[in-house]
């Protein structure tokens, strides 16, 4: 009975999920991609340039050079001296930053509605008329090794990240960091981010998105007068991607100066991107939300706290990438337990699903939390102009992104059991044990 | 235009140039224009009452979104922890394992079940409880109910202790793999010594083993009364509503007043100099000391003048100098942080073992000037353009106004203070700033913490320090 109520209130609620915010697309003459959100809710506005490059376009002997293009955007351009970007927008009360990841790469900047103009004109100077000098380039290049140090040498568990991701990824561009390998990193050249720039910085290989309290007719003229002029450029040509074939399975031992354990399993899987069947998709975000979707989820319930093998679980699926996707699992040992324990007990989480369909209640549970996100989500502008620029880099409708909740709603408890039995299989994963250095 | 030494001074004259003459063919050509549009600067009406049983309600009604935050603050904080470091830190992570009737997963499912997200945190002055809910009677009346049982009555489990006790202190033992959970809690320790602020309240390997169950339930029998308690409420929600759900969240918390205050933390009569040795790529160094506290006068003209030393991200002295300068470090910045009893002053900064000397060098050379001299008027300025210009950001999601409406309650600041802040920050000066600064900070007397292969070499005061602002 419980069930039937919360399938009746999903109904209910998935419509008010959707309640209209206005969004408007068009295109400039040279290929740009334009997104505009309209929410009124309260004065600002945040201004997002996504660009179709993140790590996996970089050639082995480039690796880091997406990110630290990244910075150099941030210096110098023709009309802005190094630090007068970020020197303007904060006189102007704006927050601005970027992030490199390895699907795409993002800037953003967020104001008071009225400087929306002024957010449009920056965004367009370092897109036209970037200049990436020398001096400036090494200087940088300092600053990107220190973040190195900071966030990957210094922490063991992000070193073994880094060790485990380029097995587990084997032959794609999500085998090697995003930050760069240290030693080429600290050989990259200025003609090196120039290049990228040309490649990849133009207008048909980008999506802007304008969110917030603004309209269209605002919008418009303003994104014409500064981005209408750009020369459409072209980019390099890239395959589109495929699903690969299982790698065979991978284990390693990684011996790291940790003090405590950790395991680290990755399955090889379609994304929505390689899916044959977008249902596929829907099924193992289904599949990572039985499992992991909270605290009432399986890994929570039975391997946290049930037999208490983990000090902390998780697993999920991540089916949102340019290339294949991704099916995640991670631990920590409670002391007295082994990672093979914790890796066996993974494998036994999955083998349930594999012969036992999972509850209505259970698929209603991951359902709710879904329905609920989206109107959560709403809460923040950037969040809003995220979602849009992601889905857009990543070749998808960002209409579907309103349809998530009735594809997911499709999904029947047996396409569960099925993607279960047929992705999470030992020939598609990779399995990392991370020990203290002095343990065997 | 293209000289990479041109110093920061000259590049922001260059630009307050561009906006005086915007018209002409300088840029950014839209500076003119956006400079003339008064930033919207939207003022939350807070409304505000007690319960029945003492607790202090603040609200907000929102009706853009269907949904509603809610977010309980108590003073139960690590500064709460008497002679058991890690107490109220387990208390705020037992909420939600076992309230009476209802089991761990009873409570996950139920909030799980209707798209709810539950959650505690605990920090040195506060614990918080939180509930995000769907405003609909149908999703908001049964989280609501389950939040007053697992708050109000809550069973704490020893199961659950045993499990969250060994989860903490895996954490603990995790932390000794990196060099900035380390250096923090020394830095803690130099600054607040004995006083509640000066222990970590994640708890040691040592007292969080001597924790039980009766030692939760006299906590929250003492911490998490309904006197002691602010009720936030942002939402969907009507204010007879919110009346309702404030009046059943208290009725449900156990019966009780104020907790007593904290004793005022002291300044540090000399310099702490501390280094930890740890094997790490980069040596992190920590600098600052006792400097603050909520209700301090001249808070406005710290905040504005640290923003300009250190706050204001890529705009700042520091990041200027010493990133984009030298590129010794990716981040470097400083706060003040003021609490009910007390609040550091902050400076922190990463950097490659064998520039450490330098990097700590400029830094010091750089807080030693700001102290002495204060910013130029071009550099308030701006600072008060960005603070003034960015007040919409502050207020614009639920989740921003629920976290404003908690530290007013909790600090009893006036309902206007978002507004009185900024007319302080409006009339804040070269000179109040210099003075407010040599008020908080003695530089010579400023705890420096360190963590790294070796530590690095501490500047000989006085001039050699100050090169790196002059240069």
């Amino acid at each position: 009975m419980k069930a039937l109520w919360i399938a009746l209130a999903l109904g209910a609620l998935a419509v008010s999920a959707r309640a209209d915010l206005p969004t408007h697309e068009f295109q400039l003459d040279n290929g740009l991609d334009v997104l505009v959100r309209e929410d009124h809710r309260a004065p600002v506005v945040t201004v997002m340039i996504w660009f179709k490059a993140g790590s996996i376009d970089e050639a082995p002997f480039e690796t880091g050079v997406a990110h630290l293009l990244e910075h150099m955007m941030f210096r110098n351009s023709k009309h802005l001296a190094p630090g007068e970007f970020s020197r303007l927008a904060a006189r102007f009360g704006g927050d601005v930053n970027a992030f490199t990841s390895y699907d795409f790469t993002a800037y953003y900047q967020q104001y008071e509605a009225s400087r929306l103009p002024l957010a449009l004109e920056l965004e367009a100077e370092r897109l036209k008329n970037l200049r990436i000098e020398d001096e400036d380039f090494h200087r940088e290049l300092q600053v990107v090794m220190e973040e190195r140090r900071q966030r990957t040498d210094d922490k063991p568990t992000a070193l073994a990240w880094e060790k485990f991701q380029a097995v587990a990824r084997p032959g794609t561009g999500y085998a090697h960091p995003i930050i760069g390998w240290r030693d080429q990193l600290a050989q990259l050249k200025p003609e090196q981010a120039r290049s990228w720039y040309q490649r990849f910085y133009v207008p048909g290989n980008a999506t802007l998105v304008i969110a917030g309290d603004v309209t269209e007719a605002e919008a418009r003229p303003l994104v014409e007068k500064f981005f209408g002029d750009m020369p459409a450029g072209e980019t390099p040509p890239r395959p589109d991607p495929t699903l690969n074939p299982p790698a065979g399975e991978r284990r390693m031992t990684l011996r790291l100066p940790v003090r405590v354990p950790a395991l680290y399993m990755l399955y090889n899987v379609p994304s929505l991107a390689t899916a044959e069947d977008p249902a596929t998709f829907y099924a193992l975000t289904m599949l990572g939300g039985v499992l992991d979707g909270g605290l009432s989820a399986r890994v929570e319930s039975n391997m946290v706290r049930g037999q208490r093998l983990a000090a902390g679980a998780g697993a999920g699926y991540d089916g949102l990438q340019r290339g294949n996707g991704t099916f995640t699992f991670t631990a920590s040992p409670n002391p007295g337990v082994s990672l093979d324990e914790l890796e066996a007990a993974f494998e036994q989480e999955v083998r349930k699903i594999a012969e036992q369909p999972p509850g209505e209640e259970e698929m209603d549970r991951v359902r709710a939390s879904v329905l609920a996100g989206q109107v959560y989500q709403r809460d923040s502008v950037m969040g809003q102009a995220m979602e849009l620029g992601r889905l857009s880099v990543l070749g998808v409708d960002w209409r579907l992104a309103e349809q998530f909740d009735e594809n997911l709603a499709k999904v029947t408890p047996e396409q569960v059991q099925r993607a279960a039995r047929d992705w999470l299989v030992a020939e598609r994963r990779a399995v990392a044990h991370v020990i203290p250095e002095e343990q065997q | 235009m293209m000289m990479t030494a041109q110093s920061p001074l000259k590049i922001l004259a260059a630009a307050a140039c561009a906006l005086a003459l915007a018209g002409c063919a300088s840029f950014p050509t839209t500076a003119g224009k956006v400079s003339k549009a008064e930033p919207a600067a939207p003022e939350l009406a807070i409304q505000s009452w007690q319960t029945d049983q003492g607790a202090k309600v603040l609200f907000v009604p929102s009706e853009a979104l269907p949904m509603l935050d809610v977010r309980l603050v108590m003073h139960a904080g690590g500064a709460r922890d008497g002679d058991q470091p890690g107490l109220a830190s387990l208390t705020s992570a037992l909420i939600g394992e076992g309230a009476e009737g209802l089991s761990v997963d009873d409570i996950a499912r139920g909030f799980e079940d209707r798209g709810a997200h539950f959650s505690t945190g605990s920090y040195q002055d506060m614990g918080v409880v939180s509930l995000r809910t769907l405003s609909k009677p149908e999703w908001r009346d049964d989280a609501v109910d389950l939040l007053a049982r697992v708050v109000g009555r809550p069973t704490f489990p020893q199961d659950a202790l045993d499990r969250l006790r060994t989860r903490a202190m895996q954490g603990l033992k995790m932390e000794k793999q990196v060099p900035g959970p380390q250096v923090d809690k020394a830095f803690q320790r130099a600054v607040f010594g004995d006083h509640p602020y000066g222990h970590a309240d994640s708890g040691t390997l040592e007292s969080l083993p001597g924790i039980t169950r009766e030692d939760l339930r006299r906590f929250h029998e003492r911490y998490y009364a309904a006197g002691n308690t602010v009720i936030a409420l942002v939402g969907d929600v009507s204010r007879e509503q919110a009346e309702a759900i404030a009046a059943e969240l208290s009725a449900a918390l156990p019966d009780g007043g104020p907790a007593p205050d904290l004793p005022r933390a002291k300044k540090a009569a000399e310099r702490v100099v501390e280094h930890l040795t740890f094997p790490s790529n980069q040596t992190h160094i920590l600098i600052g000391g006792q400097a603050t506290w909520r209700g301090n006068p001249d808070h406005a003209a710290l905040y504005v003048g640290n923003y300009i030393l250190g706050g204001g991200g890529f705009a700042s002295l520091l990041t200027q100098e010493v990133r984009e300068k030298h590129g010794y470090v990716y981040g470097v910045s400083s706060f003040f942080q003021p609490m009910a009893a007390g609040g550091p002053f902050r400076l922190q900064l990463q950097t490659a073992n064998d520039n450490a000397d330098q990097a700590l060098g400029v830094t010091m050379g750089l807080l030693r000037d700001f102290i002495a001299n204060g910013p130029t008027q071009e550099q308030l300025d701006n600072a008060k353009a960005n603070i003034l210009g960015r007040r919409a950001l502050e207020t614009a999601d639920n989740s921003d106004i629920i976290g404003q409406l908690g530290a007013i309650g909790f600090y009893d600041l006036p309902l206007d203070y978002l507004q009185r802040f900024n007319r302080q920050v409006k009339a804040v000066t070269v000179a109040d700033i210099r003075e407010a600064f040599q008020r908080a900070l003695d530089a010579d007397r400023l705890a420096i913490v360190s963590i790294g292969p070796e530590a690095p070499r501490l500047p000989q005061g006085g001039k050699d320090e100050t090169q790196g602002q002059d240069q």
